[in-house]
């Protein structure tokens, strides 16, 4: 980002928290009066301000607010482990605290296992489709409009009888949160790979006929490599859409942790703060997310001399 | 395959190419299109063949045909004594299309091998090939760049360099400097004649261009439009060593003029 740019976005980031710290004042009002007028007591302004930015269950929390409970369920909680199991080995220690249930840490930790093996099964089932779909008329014909209308059944009514099933055949844990995911990745694979496998030109494919080349050479030398930034441009839509399958997940089995979880533990004690930490962490964890899947595409896309 | 000797032109002529009664009609929504009709053409070992014509006159489709890239819907036609499959799949002719078509993934010499590749030449021999086609097109020291740091006439080279590659003895070129200015054109179309002669290859050449055609042919195939047929096949008269300059000779205008004289009646008839 060059230093044009740095002076808009802070702005935009400063009027966000402006309005953000005033929404606060609003939405947190009426519950501050409430408590002034049962104890018999006026508020001033400043000290309705100094009330509604500090309530410990406001209806919404200040951004440092939300800051200090992520501090506390990651630094501190993680720090207040590491105390505790002094004079255990090393990895005993790490794996204590990357697994104590107080710890935003653990769920954070759990939600990212879930997207990133949904990733990968959603990646993997996207591009096989994508590659039936190209080579074979009838699954082009037949596959596409199932994949479209899976897209449009609301995952969180699918999500249970996806547990359900699942817990039936005896798979549970991680990976039936992983399908959830994957459900909702393999999505935009399959589009753009569909496009990027039949992006060649009829002119590169007359060529290839020139050369007396089989499908498969055809497959490996140039619909697989004329594919790659289109499946990148997915990869980056699909990592996102993995992470909120995740989160759908650990909604429908909350009993086993993760940032879907916590934000539902929230909404059940009426704690806002724990939603919203859940829901900044996640949030963070997509950005970094999607943009590892660029950086990695910045890199083969070089390595592949494609022109920026 | 056995490499002709440089004066077999002065030998009996030996046919590569013939077709007879040709046609092809392609169906539309408008009804049949007849892109060639009748079509009657011999092409002689180490001759090279310009095709020349308005839009529509079934030059680029002829050549297509050739190619076994377009089924002709009547007549016979034979590539190397085989049917145009046959010579596909022997990797008879090589190929060079409008557009350079390189891959933006792999270096110059990598797009030179892809179709080595495809026909399973040992790493060891394509390397040894891409040296060969590379000094032959004049871009020797240019293996290891990527098509994009590449001009658009060095591009086209490289992808006739390509077609090169695996030593076909016919080469059909579509086009190959439709897109190029004129300066590299003329370029482009003097390194060609001195390629064809250092390598004997038989050469069809689809081209819009009139002193392009007569530049560069032993034989230039006047078509006409709707139906797609050959109007006229003019043999040029001009030596085999063709300097730039002989294209302000009155031997080279006059045969120019005859090419024109036969666009235009295919223009009056059509």
């Amino acid at each position: 980002m060059g230093m044009r740019n740095i002076l808009p976005v802070f702005t935009v980031v400063m009027v966000i928290f402006a309005l953000w710290y005033a929404f606060a004042i609003v939405l947190n009002k009426n519950w501050a009066e409430d408590k002034a007028t049962r104890g018999g007591y006026e508020l001033s302004f400043s000290e309705l301000v100094a009330d509604t930015w500090s309530q410990k269950k406001p209806r919404l929390p200040t951004p440092d607010q939300v800051a200090g409970e992520i501090w506390q369920s990651t630094g501190v909680a993680a720090a207040k482990k590491w105390r505790r199991t002094a004079g255990d080995p090393l990895f005993a220690r790490i794996s204590e605290v990357l697994n104590d249930k107080r710890s935003l840490i653990r769920h954070a930790w759990l939600t990212l296992s879930a997207t990133m093996l949904g990733f990968v099964f959603g990646t993997g089932l996207g591009i096989l489709l994508a590659v039936g779909i190209v080579h074979n008329r009838a699954m082009d014909n037949s596959v596409m409009p199932w994949v479209i209308t899976s897209q449009t059944i609301p995952i969180l009514a699918l999500a249970p009888m996806i547990i359900v099933v699942l817990n039936a055949v005896g798979i549970s844990g991680l990976v039936p949160k992983a399908i959830i995911s994957a459900y909702l990745s393999f999505f935009p694979v399959v589009v753009g790979m569909v496009k990027g496998l039949r992006s060649p030109e009829a002119m590169q494919l007359d060529q290839m006929r020139t050369w007396f080349a089989s499908k498969s050479q055809i497959f490996w030398k140039l619909r697989l490599p004329s594919s790659v930034p289109y499946l990148f441009t997915s990869l980056k839509i699909g990592v996102a859409a993995s992470l909120v399958g995740a989160i759908v997940g650990e909604l429908t089995i909350s009993q086993e942790g993760g940032l879907g979880a916590r934000m539902l533990q929230g909404n059940y004690y009426g704690t806002t703060l724990t939603i919203w930490a859940a829901l900044i962490l996640a949030a963070a964890l997509a950005a970094v997310l999607v943009s590892s899947v660029g950086l990695v595409e910045r890199i083969t896309k070089k390595r592949m001399g494609f022109v920026q | 395959m056995a490499r002709n000797d440089p004066d077999s032109n002065r030998a009996p002529a030996e046919t590569v190419i013939s077709a007879s009664n040709l046609s092809l009609t392609f169906e539309t929504n408008d009804g049949p299109v007849h892109a060639l009709k009748d079509v009657d053409l011999t092409i002689n070992r180490g001759e090279f063949v310009s095709f020349i014509g308005p839009s529509g006159c079934g030059k680029t489709t002829f050549l297509r045909v050739l190619a076994d890239l377009e089924q002709p819907t009547g007549g016979s036609v034979s590539v190397n004594g085989m049917t145009p499959r046959e010579a596909r799949m022997k990797r008879a002719y090589g190929f060079v299309f409008q557009a350079a078509g390189l891959y933006p993934w792999r270096t110059i010499a990598g797009n030179i091998k892809l179709p080595l590749e495809i026909m399973g030449l040992s790493k060891s021999e394509q390397n040894e090939r891409v040296q060969k086609v590379l000094e032959l097109v004049h871009l020797d020291g240019f293996g290891k760049k990527f098509p994009w740091q590449l001009s658009g006439g060095m591009q086209q080279r490289a992808s006739i360099a390509r077609a090169l590659g695996f030593d076909a003895d016919i080469l059909l070129m579509d086009e190959p400097f439709g897109a190029l200015d004129e300066i590299v054109r003329d370029h482009l179309n003097e390194q060609l004649l001195e390629l064809w002669a250092k390598t004997n290859k038989t050469i069809g050449f689809v081209t819009h261009s009139i002193p392009e055609a007569v530049y560069l042919s032993t034989k230039i195939v006047v078509m006409s439009p709707r139906p797609g047929r050959v109007r006229e096949v003019i043999e040029s008269s001009l030596p085999r060593e063709r300097p730039l300059d002989i294209r302000e000779s009155a031997e080279f205008l006059a045969i120019a003029h005859r090419v024109r004289e036969g666009l235009r009646g295919g223009h009056d008839d059509g």
